[in-house]
């Protein structure tokens, strides 16, 4: 059965909207959190597993110290409060995903609470206040073989990978973000985002939405306008791409309107997003009433970072996403607009290592976001994915200022570069790309035009200086785009014109 | 020593061993052969692989008879609590749903037992999960009290007990949550000490209440005690509540105590546990021979007061509610899922009946009636009014202790209010059953030191004596008990359990 679906602008004419996201994001540490096991992505199912991690009788964890400063740094990013005494808590509940039937996390005693996330859009600052900060173990992976879901009901067996078991997660949990309204959808999607930005940037995540790296439940609700109650809230669990959240608030948002319209009450409930159509639909029933009985984990003993390291760690911090935008967009002259639109393609890294790398800020900018995004957008994939460097950019725009190459010529090169041909310099020389200079072969292509057409070089002699265009183009033609239409042009007119 | 090897203390036979008198497998089939001979009657084990003993055994040998260099405990036979995780050694917990479970790793203290080279007899039965005081929650068998088998051994480490009581090995590892090691050596005539939590590692020990447990020696004399305790003690980095403290010298404190001079040590009676006012449920053999004790103390120059611990008349309600809560939790893992039991998995059953039809059967209704009660603590809406409050007892339990600390070196008690009691007359009261425990609890809930040592007998049985220390300061009931042991062997002119007559031996 279908949902009824207010259209979207409709929505706003009634009701507000208030959104609030839990991002989960697995740590890149070289061991899980409690054990020394590997936590390389994509290994045979169950290598990657110990005694500790399996959950094993008599096993006991004990706490990766990297996980605990890396979540200490993510808060500090955050302009969070780290707490000089915390605990680990067991979030009990049954699952196979679940190897001690517990899961060990953080419940009144997080490690980062009251921190804030500044999101810029259209110009606009939406300040995203930042609940809490805290560690917890990831699962293991149900994998459910047969039934054409992929999902437990119907299967014929389940399977369970327990690699992923035991892996950091930290958890960022955002207060609820009212006041956002018609934008509320690309609120939940910027902060995504720069979050995701801030955590690249510290180096903590490779975080990498399509392997899971980084999943955000996404909370939504609705309020008619003027009310000062807030609505009742959905949760749309594992939301895993930016798109996604985005859509997914979209969605829940259309759909509550028509609930709310028909005089039914929102049910407060977790629910599952559908990539291929954008919609949302009621989660597992056995997450309504779950009591999770925490206490504090007695195999592990408090976490108290001390005043002095935590200020080490602060000193330590990078340079963060906002600031080094701001930076960026100084030393390259940009408008705010123009910067917007860099960091929205996800260009922001590839256009700095492509000034680094030597080309100017115009080119790098108009390489990627013109002729490498239309390839990209061509493929289907994400400009970091093309098979360019941006060093083998900023060669390619030192080609075309020295000349060796126009616009056209180069585009060329480019082929030949992300056919895996070699560097730019190196396609143009084994491709013969470069522009012919005034050269034998050339005087031979501007006199054989003149020849070929004698109607349009009468017109030109005669003082119809306009019609040399026709003469150009055909130069262009026979030398295949190698000669330079400048340098032609000029040539044609020692010939026609001057006399 | 002993020209009974399954009498001797382990000390005289570690100084046999060294001196090439005796050879590992001649102790070893010595045990093997009494464990075939009377075990069908005690019960003491669930496990015992003869071979493989053996072949330890001979291992040791060959060893030294090459000249190489051996610990003191090399050759020594012993036993494991089979809540103690063995590599390759099937491990239950006394529990149906770990039937057949073969580890793949060995706990802690069985690596750093097998690395000294002692022979591992087998597995001693237990109250499944720990949970009972006398061993009749096992999942398996009962287990008999050597010193008359129609009563019950102690638990939940019984068929530890009783088989170093028995004959069947020179000593044992035991666990202790509440009292599981103290009260089961009380009640067959045993030293057993449960150290300051965090001295033990607590890795491959099956969880039971994880900020209780904590393992020990449960052996015929104190030295005995010291010397097993001594090469299980020291750090372990894969246990993060583990003490990374040096180990206390507690050998040489034994052997010191056993010089008989007290002189200036300062005894605190709990008025809490046994004394005036406080004698309901306590039987009056066992305060006299208490009460004996302690004057055998005050002679060799020790200074007896009485101390008041009021909240330790809390304790019991304390315990049952974090143990269980803990264990709700710890036991939540035996789902059928990777290990163990799984029940009903016809394919006409779906994940959530399969997970409670191995629960329902895997577990017996001992361990069922705690992990309703823990679950029911640790709910929401009830947690503040049961855990909540419970963890505050704990505080106030701990700050009797560090008050009492104040005024006297060591606090004494009786182990158990009562000695042995007949198999089956406490199996439908359970509340009757916790009670087993209560002069045993606060140490725990405390995690200070508490040793039981022998104190002579009533009506025929053993009574156990309790010595309790601050935190790390384990050496200091290593001395009093061995003090008072030495005191006592002289006055008898034997040590206790040579004098056990039991049922099939005794002159009728």
């Amino acid at each position: 059965m279908s949902d009824t679906l207010v259209d979207f602008d409709e929505v706003l004419t009634r009701y507000e909207p208030v959104i609030g996201l839990e991002t989960h994001v697995e740590l890149g540490t070289a061991s899980k959190m409690f054990c020394g096991c590997s936590t390389t992505f994509g290994a045979e199912p169950n290598t990657q597993t110990c005694p500790v991690c399996l959950g094993l009788p008599g096993s006991l964890p004990v706490v990766n110290a990297e996980a605990i400063e890396s979540t200490i740094r993510i808060g500090l990013a955050l302009g969070c409060r780290i707490a000089s005494w915390s605990r680990f808590a067991r979030k009990n509940y049954f699952y196979p995903d679940i190897p001690k039937g517990f899961q060990t996390s953080q419940y009144d005693e997080p490690l980062c609470t009251a921190g804030h996330l500044d999101v810029e859009l259209d110009g606009e600052t939406y300040r995203v206040e930042i609940e809490r900060v805290h560690i917890e173990e990831d699962t293991g992976k149900n994998l459910h073989v047969g039934g054409s879901t992929g999902r437990i009901h119907g299967a014929d067996h389940s399977l369970v990978d327990y690699n992923r078991a035991g892996i950091p997660l930290v958890e960022i949990v955002t207060r609820p973000i009212p006041g956002a309204g018609a934008k509320a959808p690309e609120v939940a999607r910027a902060y995504v985002t720069e979050l995701r930005e801030i955590l690249l940037a510290l180096g903590v995540s490779e975080v990498r939405m399509e392997q899971g790296n980084l999943r955000s439940d996404v909370n939504t609700s609705l309020a008619p306008i003027g009310s000062l109650d807030w609505g009742t809230r959905t949760e749309t669990k594992n939301v895993n791409s930016l798109r996604s959240v985005e859509r997914s608030v979209r969605f829940e948002m259309r759909r509550q309107a028509a609930v709310l319209d028909a005089g039914e009450r929102v049910v407060q409930e977790t629910r599952h997003f559908h990539e291929d159509t954008g919609s949302t639909s009621s989660g597992r029933s056995k997450e309504e009433a779950t009591d999770y009985r925490y206490f504090p984990e007695p195999d592990l003993v408090p976490i108290a970072p001390d005043e002095e390291w935590i200020e080490k760690l602060r000193a330590a911090l990078p340079e963060l996403p906002a600031a080094r935008r701001a930076r960026l967009r100084e030393e390259w002259g940009l408008s705010d607009t123009e910067m917007a639109w860099i960091v929205n393609a996800g260009a922001l890294g590839l256009v700095s290592d492509t000034v680094a790398a030597g080309a100017t800020p115009a080119d790098a900018r108009k390489w990627w976001l013109g002729e490498l995004a239309r390839r990209a957008n061509d493929s289907g994939v994400e400009l970091t994915e093309l098979a360019v460097t941006p060093e083998q950019v900023a060669e390619l725009a030192g080609l075309v200022a020295a000349g060796t190459v126009n616009d056209q010529l180069a585009r060329q090169a480019l082929d030949g570069v992300l056919a895996g041909e070699g560097d730019p310099a190196a396609v143009v020389e084994s491709r013969g790309l470069a522009v012919m200079g005034d050269s034998d072969e050339l005087v031979a292509a501007v006199e054989a035009a003149i020849e070929g057409n004698p109607d349009v070089a009468e017109k030109v002699r005669s003082g119809k200086v306009q019609a040399i265009g026709a003469l150009v183009g055909a130069v262009m033609k026979t030398t295949r785009g190698k000669a330079d239409a400048a340098t032609v042009k000029r040539m044609l007119e020692e010939r026609l014109v001057s006399g | 020593m002993s020209a009974d090897l399954t009498a001797s203390t382990a000390a005289d036979l570690s100084t046999a061993l060294q001196a090439g008198d005796l050879s590992s497998v001649e102790v070893t089939r010595a045990y093997l052969d009494r464990i075939a001979a009377t075990d069908g009657t005690i019960g003491a084990y669930l496990h015992v692989d003869a071979e493989a003993a053996l072949q330890s055994a001979e291992a040791v040998d060959a060893a030294r008879a090459k000249g190489e260099e051996l610990g003191p405990l090399a050759g020594v036979p012993m036993a494991l609590k089979d809540v103690v995780v063995t590599e390759g050694v099937p491990t239950t917990s006394g529990s149906k749903i770990l039937e057949g479970w073969r580890p793949p790793y060995d706990a802690t203290l069985a690596a750093r037992l097998k690395a000294a080279g002692t022979v591992l007899l087998g597995k001693t039965n237990m109250d499944e999960f720990a949970m009972g005081s006398s061993t009749e929650n096992s999942a398996y068998k009962v287990t008999r009290n050597p010193w008359d088998t129609d009563r019950i051994p102690g638990g939940s480490s019984g068929g530890s007990s009783a088989a170093v009581a028995g004959g069947l090995a020179p000593w044992a590892i035991g666990t202790d949550t509440g009292g599981s090691i103290r009260q089961p050596a009380a009640v067959t005539g045993l030293v057993g000490h449960k150290p300051t939590y965090g001295s033990v590692s607590r890795y491959g020990l099956i969880a039971f209440s994880s900020s209780l447990d904590q393992a020990g020696p449960m052996t015929r004399t104190v030295l005995d005690a010291a010397l097993l305790h001594e090469a299980i003690a020291g750090h372990d980095p894969l246990d993060s509540t583990s003490i990374d403290s040096p180990v206390p010298v507690l050998a040489e404190s034994a052997r010191r105590g056993a010089e008989g001079d007290l002189a200036g040590l300062r005894v605190g009676v709990v008025t809490e546990l046994g004394g005036d006012g406080h004698t309901d449920g306590y039987e009056p053999g066992v305060l006299a021979r208490v009460a004996e004790a302690i004057a055998l103390l005050e002679g060799m120059g020790a200074e007896v007061r009485q101390i008041s611990c009021p909240a330790f008349d809390l304790a019991l309600p304390a315990y049952y509610l974090i143990a269980p809560s803990e264990a709700s939790s710890n036991l939540a893992r035996f789902d059928g899922v990777r290990y163990g039991l799984r029940a009903g998995d016809d394919g006409s059953r779906d994940l959530d009946e399969v997970m409670a039809l191995t629960r329902e059967q895997g577990f017996g209704p001992e361990v069922k009636r705690r992990i309703i009660l823990g679950t029911y603590a640790l709910s929401s809406g009830y947690y503040d009014a049961y855990y909540g409050q419970a963890q505050k007892v704990r505080t106030l339990i701990t700050r009797d202790f560090t008050s009492a600390w104040d005024d006297v070196d060591v606090l004494v008690s009786p182990t158990s209010p009562t000695v042995a009691w007949s198999i089956g007359s406490r199996v439908d009261d359970p509340i009757a059953m916790y009670a087993a425990d209560l002069c045993t609890l606060p140490a725990s809930l405390a995690g200070v030191p508490a040793i039981s040592v022998p104190c002579g007998l009533s009506e025929g049985l053993p009574v156990g004596f309790q010595i309790m220390a601050p935190a790390l300061a384990d050496d200091r009931c290593y001395r009093v008990a061995a003090a008072l042991e030495a005191a006592q062997d002289a006055a008898r002119g034997h040590a206790l359990l040579a004098g056990m007559a039991t049922k099939e031996n005794a002159p009728s």
